[in-house]
Formats: structure tokens, sequence, C-alpha cells
């Protein structure tokens, strides 16, 4: 059965999405991914979803579940390269996703985590394109 | 209504009063210009009326037996009156001044024809399929004039809309999006994919939205602004709204909208300024130390 790599990068785990996910998948993405943060105490997730074309309710769904799992397992996700077109497509069908944070590359996504880290946990949230808080 | 009446002696008859038509038929045609008038336009008149006379002729001796505008014998006098109708339309004509034009050349060219026909049942007719061929030819052109202005009203449209949603970067890493004039909804579609757009090429994670430019935010724009919003924030990138008048704050509170969540200031400068301190840069004076004094509002 074919598997999304998920690759380690000293405390995060980066997983690249390059084919279009049917449920299946994401269901075996989910299990997978839960397990290897159980696995290595990773501190952050970064999933990159550039190269996805079409994204459905479901998928949107899973994204908010992995998100909401890894929280649980003291880790911070971060959704990276999300398409205009793909953007707008999940707000127009009501999924905002307002637990997962974002950022434009993994590179960034990498960054905001790392920011987290040497910031302590209870920072996290105040910094970049967390959106949510405006100062002042 | 038959299409197929002999159109007998017509041809023969516009032939050989070509000329005395083509003056007759200029002369009301100035006089019903009014005080508009003025030499450049005559001439065009002049110059048209003659085109026309000459294609009319033709296609009414290559029609033979046909009266119906729609032949191939036709050909070269719809295309004629289409060009002149389209430019009328973009010239700014109204409809009547344009199937004016061919209505007008009824009176003269049926005194020719009263002179010419001395029996009344072949005079009648041959006005009936005269009157027949110009009628289908004035709705000709009414036709091409609508489809000329639709064709104005539709490239205006994209104009606007291309026009009046740029997209344009501040900073390294910030954009800003002045919206002018209503958002409707097919306008903040094209406002959210060029923000987004926008966002993708030049990498930037904060995005400016300037709403001075909006006469009135209601439920339907407030939505459209937290859709934008929310698709750049899943996209990685921040969304900050300025140019918030103190009537659409009222507006905005009094409808019940929901902006949490969303930075917002009163100005694009306090925007700008927020964006860059988030970026972690700061503006400082060159001679001496501390940010420069704000300018007075």
């Amino acid at each position: 059965m074919e598997r999304i790599p998920i690759l380690k990068m000293g405390d995060c785990l980066l997983v690249t999405i390059q084919v279009d996910m049917h449920d299946r998948l994401a269901m075996t993405l989910q299990d997978d991914l839960t397990s290897r943060i159980a696995e290595t105490r990773a501190r952050g997730v970064v999933i990159d979803i550039s190269s996805l074309e079409v994204v459905d309710s479901f998928i949107g769904r899973i994204l908010a579940n992995i998100a909401a799992m890894a929280r649980v397992l003291d880790a911070e996700t971060v959704v990276v390269g999300m398409r205009p077109a793909v953007a707008i497509t999940l707000v127009e069908l009501g999924l905002s996703l307002p637990g997962v944070r974002t950022a434009l590359n993994v590179e960034r996504g990498m960054d905001l985590i790392r920011r987290d880290d040497a910031a302590g946990p209870e920072a996290a949230g105040s910094a970049e394109s967390s959106s949510g808080r405006s100062q002042g | 209504m038959s299409t197929t009446a002999a159109v007998g002696r017509i041809p023969d008859i516009v032939q050989r009063h070509e000329r005395e038509l083509l003056a007759e038929w200029i002369q009301l045609q100035i006089a019903s210009m009014g005080f508009q008038r003025d030499r450049g336009r005559e001439d065009e008149l002049t110059d048209q009326s003659r085109r026309f006379l000459r294609h009319f002729t033709g296609s009414l001796q290559a029609g033979g037996a046909s009266a119906d505008i729609r032949t191939p014998a036709w050909a070269e006098t719809r295309e004629f009156l289409g060009d002149l109708s389209r430019s009328r339309a973009t010239q700014g004509y109204s409809p009547t001044e344009t199937a004016g034009f061919i209505f007008s050349l009824k009176q003269p060219l049926f005194a020719r024809m009263r002179q010419e026909l001395r029996d009344s049942d072949q005079l009648a007719e041959q006005l009936w399929t005269a009157t027949m061929i110009l009628d289908q030819l004035g709705l000709y052109t009414t036709e091409v004039y609508l489809k000329g202005r639709d064709e104005v009203i539709r490239r205006q449209e994209t104009e606007m809309t291309e026009l009046s949603t740029p997209v344009v970067e501040l900073w390294e890493g910030v954009l800003a999006l002045p919206v002018i004039g209503t958002l409707d909804s097919s306008r903040a579609q094209t406002v959210m994919e060029n923000l987004l757009q926008k966002i993708v090429e030049t990498g930037s994670s904060y995005a400016i939205i300037d709403i001075t430019g909006v006469p009135t935010v209601d439920t339907l724009v407030a939505q459209h602004l937290l859709k934008t919003i929310a698709a750049a924030r899943l996209m990685g990138a921040e969304c900050i709204i300025s140019g918030i008048r103190p009537q659409i704050a009222q507006t905005i509170v009094h409808l019940g909208v929901e902006l949490q969540g969303v930075a917002t200031k009163s100005t694009l400068a306090d925007a700008f300024a927020i964006a860059l301190a988030r970026r972690g840069l700061t503006v400082a004076s060159l001679n001496g130390a501390g940010p420069p004094p704000r300018p007075a509002r």
C-alpha cells in the first residue's frame, strides 16, 4: 500500500504531500504521523501541501484533526504552501482551519516552529502569522 | 410577412435617379441633425450615404427576385451597415439616429417611385417591397448598434475590475491592496484571487487591505473581506485592515459583524508600521536616535 513519507529533521517532522490525497491515504497519514510523533517526541510537524491541487472537505478536516492530535501530543503543526485556489475552496467550504498554523513555505514553517521552541511554549501563538492577535 | 416579393423596377429606379436621390437624402439627414451639425459630420455623412447607396443598388441588382436581406446578395450591404452602426455606437449616436440613417431614405425613394410608376397597383406593390427591405435594414442597424454598445459596456466592465484592484508591494514581504469602489461578489472574487496570487509570487507574509475607498460596508462586503483574510491566513499570510472610517466602524458594530482576530487600523500608515514591527523592522531617522516624528493628523 502506498504511504506518504515522513521525514525527521531535528525536532521536526516534515511531510510533503506530492500525490492527490484520497481518503484512505489521508487516514493512513493520520495514523502514521501520530505514531511517529509519539516515537520521536517531535516538537513540530510541517505539512507541505504546495503540490496539492485539490483539497476537499474531508482532507480539510483530516488536516485539522492532525493538528489537534499533534497538539495533544505536544507538537505544533504548521501547514505550508497552500495554493490560492485551494485556500479559496476551503474558505468557500466554510473550513478556515482555525486551529492550524500556516506559513508560506517550508523554510518559514520551520522558522516558526524553531522560534516557538526557543521562546518557550507559553509564547507560542504571538509569533508571525498566528493570526488572531492584533497588537494595539 | 412574405420576403419573396419581387424587387421589380426598384433597382432600375434607384440607379437612374441616384444623384437626385443622394442629394435629397443627405439634405434630409442634415436637416434632422438640427443644432448638432458641423462640417466634419456632414462630410462624413455624405461619404457614408454615397457608399451605402452604391452597395444598396448592387445588392438590389444581385438579389434579383429576392427581397430578403439575409441572402448572400446583401452581404456587402450588411457588412457596410454593421461597420456604420458599430462606429456610431462608439461615437455616442442614439439608436434612433442610427436607424434614421436608413429610414430617411424612404421619402426621396418613394417620391421617385411615384414619378416612375403610373399604375397604382404596381406602385403599391413596389412600395411595399421597398418598405420591407428598408425596414429590415433599419432594424439590422439597431441590432448591430446594440451589440456594439454591449461590447463597449463589457470592455469597460473588465477594464474597471482590472484597474481598480491593484496589489502593490510596500516593502519586502508587505503587500498593500487599496480597494476602491463598491465590492460586489464578482469584484470581491477578483480582489481575492489577485491578492492571493501576489502573496505567492512575492512570498509576502503581510497584506494590508485598505478600505478607505469603499463607500459602504454591509454584511456582504464584510463577509467577502473575512473570506479573503481567512484564505490568506490558510496560505500563511496575515492580513491587516486599514482605512476604516468612523461611520463604517459604527455600521460594522451595528450589523454585528465579528472582526475578531483581525488586526484593524485607521490609516494605512499605522497598518504599515505594524507590519514592519512584526517583521522586526523599524524606521529610524538618519541624524538622530529614535523614529521620526509622526506626521500630524
